[in-house]
C-alpha cells in the first residue's frame, strides 16, 4: 500500500475519528455500548456497510445525477443495511435481538452518508474503500473503548466473562449500575475527546461563544 | 443503420449527460433494482437459518414460562413427567384430533393456509386474524390430583404486528397462570413493553372466565381492582388492548372455548 493509501485508512482512526472528532455516529455509541458483544457486532456491522457503501458509490459516481445523488445514495446504503441486518439475525441472532432497531439505524448514521457525499463522490474506488474502512475501524476503535470500560465497571465482566470478583459473589466489586445508563457513555466520551484534544491540540476548535470577562463586557 | 446490440445500447446509455431526464429515470431505475433484488435475494436465502432461530427463542420460552409458574418443579416431580404432552386440537368440535401427529403439524403455516382453516367475518375476529386455522397444538400437564396446567398458544393484531403468546390457565381452566408474549413487532419502547416481565407478570392469578365459561378478562386504564381486570401500559394502549383482545378471542368460542368446555366436564 503506497503512503497516501495508508493516510486514508488511519487519518480516521485518532486524527479525524469520526465519533470524537467530527461528533458522528454518537447516538448509536451510546445505545450500544453497554457490552463488549454488542459493541463489536454493531462495529462489524458498520465497518461492513460504511466500507461497501463507500466502493459502490465511488464506483458508479460519473454515472450520478447530481439531481437525484442523495437519494440514490440513500437507497444504496438502506439496502446494504437491511443485507447486513438479515445476514445477522441469520447468523448472530441472540446478539441482533438486543441490538435490536440499532442495525437498521446505521442508515440514518450520518458517518455512512457524510462519506459517500464527501469522499466517495469525488475519489476513486480504492481510496473510497480505505477511506470507508478507516472510518468504520474509528467508529469501531471507539465503540470498543467505551464499552470495555462501561461493561468492566457496569457489570465486572467482559464479552461476558466476569473477571472483577462480584461482591455478590463473596468478592470486593461493586458494579456501578451508572455505567450501564445512556448518561455514563456521555461522560466517557467527553473524556476522550478531552484526552484526545489535549494531546492533538489541531483538533481543538476554536470557541465560538466565548463567555466574557466582566471588565470586557464593562468596556463594551 | 444503426447498431442495436445491447452493448452499444449501454455505451450510448453511459454517455448520456448526467442531467438528462433518461439518463436520471434509468440511474434511478436501475440503482433500485439492484438494490431490490440485493435485499430479495440475502431475505428469501436466509430465511430458514432465520425461522430456526425464532423456532429455538419460542421453545425456550415456553420452557422458561413453565419453569416460572409457582408448584410446577413439584407438579414434574410428582407425576415424573419430564414434560408437557402435545395435543391438536379440533378448535370447530373442541375433540382432540387423534389422526394427525402433533409433532409433524407446522401451526404456522396452517394460519396462513386458507385450505386448513376457516374465514372470520369482521364482527368476530376480536384478535384481527383473518382467519382462524381449524387445528392448534394444545400442551396439557397432568398431576397426580388431575390437570394441573393447560398452555395454549395464542396470537393476534396488536398496534402494528402480530402478537405471538403462551397462555397458561391453571387446573381449573379459569384462572391465568401466566402469559408470555414471545414475539411482536410493536413500537421499540412503547408498545414493545408488553413483553416487560412486569407486565406479563399481572395477568398471573386473574380469572379469565366466570363460572359459566364467558370469558370475563380485560385490560383497563388505572389500577385492576377486579380479579379479571390487567393495568393497562400507559403510552401502550393499543398494544396492551391487542393482547387483550386476542386472548379474549382465544378464550372464546371460535378459539379454544369448546375445548376447554370438554376439559372441563372431564371428557379427556
Amino acid at each position: 500500500m503506497n503512503n497516501s493509501g495508508w493516510q486514508h485508512l488511519s487519518t480516521p482512526l485518532i486524527d479525524n475519528n469520526p465519533i470524537t472528532a467530527q461528533m458522528l455516529g454518537v447516538c448509536s455509541a451510546l445505545a450500544v455500548t453497554t457490552a463488549l458483544d454488542t459493541a463489536l457486532t454493531m462495529s462489524v456491522a458498520l465497518i461492513a456497510v460504511l466500507s461497501a457503501a463507500s466502493t459502490i458509490i465511488s464506483a458508479i459516481r460519473h454515472h450520478l445525477p447530481g439531481s437525484i445523488r442523495l437519494v440514490m445514495q440513500i437507497t444504496i446504503i438502506a439496502a446494504l443495511v437491511i443485507v447486513a441486518d438479515q445476514v445477522l439475525r441469520a447468523y448472530a441472532y441472540e446478539v441482533s435481538q438486543r441490538l435490536s432497531v440499532f442495525v437498521g439505524l446505521i442508515v440514518t448514521n450520518c458517518i455512512v452518508l457524510g462519506r459517500a457525499e464527501s469522499f466517495a463522490m469525488r475519489n476513486p474506488v480504492w481510496p473510497s474503500f480505505l477511506d470507508g474502512l478507516g472510518n468504520g475501524l474509528g467508529y469501531g476503535l471507539i465503540l470498543m473503548l467505551v464499552a470495555t470500560l462501561r461493561e468492566l465497571l457496569g457489570a465486572g465482566s467482559l464479552f461476558g466473562i466476569n473477571v472483577l470478583p462480584l461482591a455478590v459473589n463473596g468478592g470486593w466489586f461493586t458494579p456501578l449500575g451508572f455505567m450501564l445508563l445512556a448518561p455514563s457513555a456521555f461522560i466517557i466520551l467527553g473524556l476522550l475527546v478531552w484526552v484526545i484534544r489535549a494531546r492533538r491540540p489541531a483538533q481543538a476548535e476554536a470557541d465560538e461563544f466565548p463567555i466574557l470577562s466582566r471588565e470586557v463586557e464593562a468596556r463594551r | 443503420m444503426s447498431d442495436l446490440s445491447p452493448l452499444t445500447w449501454w455505451r450510448r446509455f453511459l454517455a448520456l449527460p448526467n442531467d438528462s431526464l433518461s439518463k436520471t429515470l434509468g440511474v434511478a431505475l436501475l440503482v433500485a433494482l439492484v438494490a431490490a433484488t440485493a435485499v430479495s435475494v440475502t431475505a428469501i436465502s436466509l430465511k430458514p437459518r432465520q425461522q430456526a432461530h425464532v423456532e429455538a427463542a419460542r421453545e425456550a420460552k415456553l420452557a422458561a414460562m413453565v419453569a416460572t409458574l409457582p408448584g410446577l418443579a413439584d407438579i414434574l416431580r410428582e407425576t415424573g413427567a419430564e414434560t408437557l404432552e402435545a395435543v391438536l386440537v379440533d378448535l370447530q368440535t373442541g375433540q382432540i384430533a387423534i389422526d394427525t401427529d402433533p409433532a409433524g403439524y407446522d401451526y404456522l403455516a396452517a394460519q396462513s393456509d386458507a385450505a386448513q382453516g376457516m374465514a372470520l367475518v369482521a364482527a368476530d375476529d376480536g384478535a384481527g386474524i383473518g382467519m382462524r386455522p381449524d387445528l392448534a397444538p394444545v400442551y396439557l400437564l397432568r398431576g397426580a390430583d388431575g390437570l394441573a396446567l393447560v398452555v395454549l398458544p395464542v396470537y393476534g393484531k396488536g398496534y402494528q404486528s402480530t402478537i405471538r403468546a403462551y397462555l397458561a390457565l391453571r387446573g381449573d381452566l379459569r384462572t391465568i397462570a401466566g402469559l408470555s408474549i414471545y414475539e411482536q413487532g410493536e413500537t421499540p419502547g412503547l408498545g414493545s413493553r408488553i413483553t416487560d416481565p412486569g407486565w406479563m407478570g399481572l395477568w398471573a392469578g386473574k380469572t379469565a372466565m366466570d363460572a359459566g365459561g364467558a370469558v370475563t378478562i380485560t385490560v383497563v386504564r388505572g389500577a385492576g381492582a377486579d380479579a379479571s381486570q390487567v393495568d393497562g401500559i400507559t403510552g401502550a394502549t393499543r398494544s396492551s388492548t391487542g393482547v387483550a383482545n386476542l386472548v379474549r378471542f382465544w378464550l372464546g368460542p371460535l378459539g379454544f372455548g369448546p375445548f376447554l368446555a370438554r376439559l372441563q366436564a372431564g371428557e379427556f
